[in-house]
């Protein structure tokens, strides 16, 4: 059986890019060769696929507090490698990773 | 030279986010053993190859990277001497009882200018599952995973590395093996430290931020225990960095992989026989490429970026 998709897009790009539930966002973006959000560890661990998302349902696995900060996970930044996407969602992407945003 | 004084990288504690998921890939796909789990949620392992009780100590925690890094030390007057000696170059020396961990007797430890823990033993008790030593088998137990044969080393990225490297070489008796260094400048960017007859126990690159882990290697036999472990990171869906591949430096034969909180592992073959009388060898930073991935002869964007 097929598994459910959810359309993802980065703010500021046209692309639609297409992620099932049963993946990490980062696993379905790496399928479109996309550099927006690079990899890792892919493991939660070093932070530098941290991304903030805009619109859209979703759930994480377990990350580094040192990179996602309970305060910041409130605030929808989390790590593509270790979010599950559960509906359509739009995220901003942080390049540098381990950059805060103030 | 007999080796005295630091003999070995003996321990190393690393900090994971999911016990249950860090068991399963230090034992199962790494192959080590299981040597016990105490009332702190601490729990020990050891390769199958190591003489000593444990090396590798996992503890839960909400952020990955490392505790601390152990050497094994050859008597008690050395390890009173590099007390002293760490004492009198300002630096803050705890002392750490026996039995802190189990097996282990008294350690020292310190802050090294990189902002890495290091303690230092000298005793451990023996294991009962360690190599056989009358008509001894190659192995007691049947290796499994990866099969690792040791822990054999740590990468370790920090902003004063010049500092962590005086202290390892001017108090613990360390060589350094290899550098990379500026083209234009000199100044040393990567550094790998030997106290033994091995390329390098300890390597160091120098980072915006203090206290981060690179990877945690482990031995492996040979090139075709790379091409094994690399079927066993596929079959079981393990984050590969890179390789199998070759590294300029030391001339070791590498796969660089993750364990499941993000702490980069390595296992590891080979390397070139170390002795204190060898001449430096130098990399310039042109060439930095060759130096960490020979094959390659590029390093990939992880290399740099990702630590824990």
């Amino acid at each position: 059986m097929t598994k459910k998709g959810f359309q993802i897009s980065i703010q500021g790009s046209d692309k639609i890019m297409t992620c099932r539930e049963d993946e990490s966002l980062l696993s379905g973006l790496a399928r479109y060769g996309q550099k927006e959000v690079p990899a890792g560890c892919r493991q939660g661990g070093c932070g530098v696929c941290k991304i903030r998302v805009l619109k859209g349902k979703f759930e994480t696995g377990k990350m580094s507090i040192k990179h996602v900060s309970a305060m910041e996970k409130d605030m929808n930044f989390t790590l593509a490698c270790k979010t599950f996407p559960k509906s359509d969602m739009v995220i901003t992407v942080n390049i540098k990773g381990d950059r805060k945003w103030q | 030279m007999a080796i005295s004084g630091v003999l070995r990288p003996g321990f190393v504690q690393i900090r994971v986010l999911d016990m249950a998921e860090a068991i399963i890939h230090y034992r199962d796909r790494i192959g080590l053993e299981m040597v016990g789990t105490e009332a702190d949620g601490r729990v020990y392992l050891k390769a199958y190859d190591e003489f000593d009780r444990h090396s590798i100590i996992l503890r839960e925690c909400e952020e990955a990277g490392l505790d601390m890094m152990a050497f094994k030390v050859s008597s008690e007057a050395c390890l009173d001497e590099y007390e002293e000696k760490l004492r009198g170059q300002g630096f803050e020396v705890t002392a750490i009882a026996a039995g802190e961990q189990p097996g282990v007797g008294r350690r020292i430890s310190f802050m090294a200018p990189t902002g890495h823990r290091f303690d230092l033993y000298v005793d451990m008790e023996l294991s009962d599952n360690g190599p056989m030593t009358n008509n001894p088998d190659v192995s007691q137990l049947d290796p499994r995973g990866m099969k690792a044969l040791r822990f054999d080393h740590c990468l370790l990225y920090g902003g004063d590395i010049d500092g962590t490297k005086k202290v390892f070489e001017d108090i613990l008796g360390f060589s350094t093996s290899e550098v990379v260094v500026d083209d234009d400048t000199g100044m040393i960017i990567a550094l790998f430290l030997t106290s033994s007859n091995k390329a390098h126990d300890l390597a160091l690159v120098r980072h915006e931020e203090d206290g981060k882990l690179h990877h945690v290697s482990f031995l492996v036999e040979d090139w075709t225990s790379l091409r094994d472990a690399a079927d066993i990171m596929t079959r079981y869906d393990i984050s590969r960095d890179i390789g199998p591949t070759r590294h300029g430096i030391t001339r070791g034969q590498t796969i660089y992989f993750f364990d499941p909180s993000g702490n980069r592992n390595e296992v590891f073959s080979g390397g070139y026989a170390y002795y204190p009388d060898n001449p430096l060898r130098v990399w310039q930073a042109s060439s930095v490429g060759k130096a960490i991935f020979y094959y390659e002869r590029e390093l990939n964007d992880r290399f740099m970026t990702v630590v824990t």
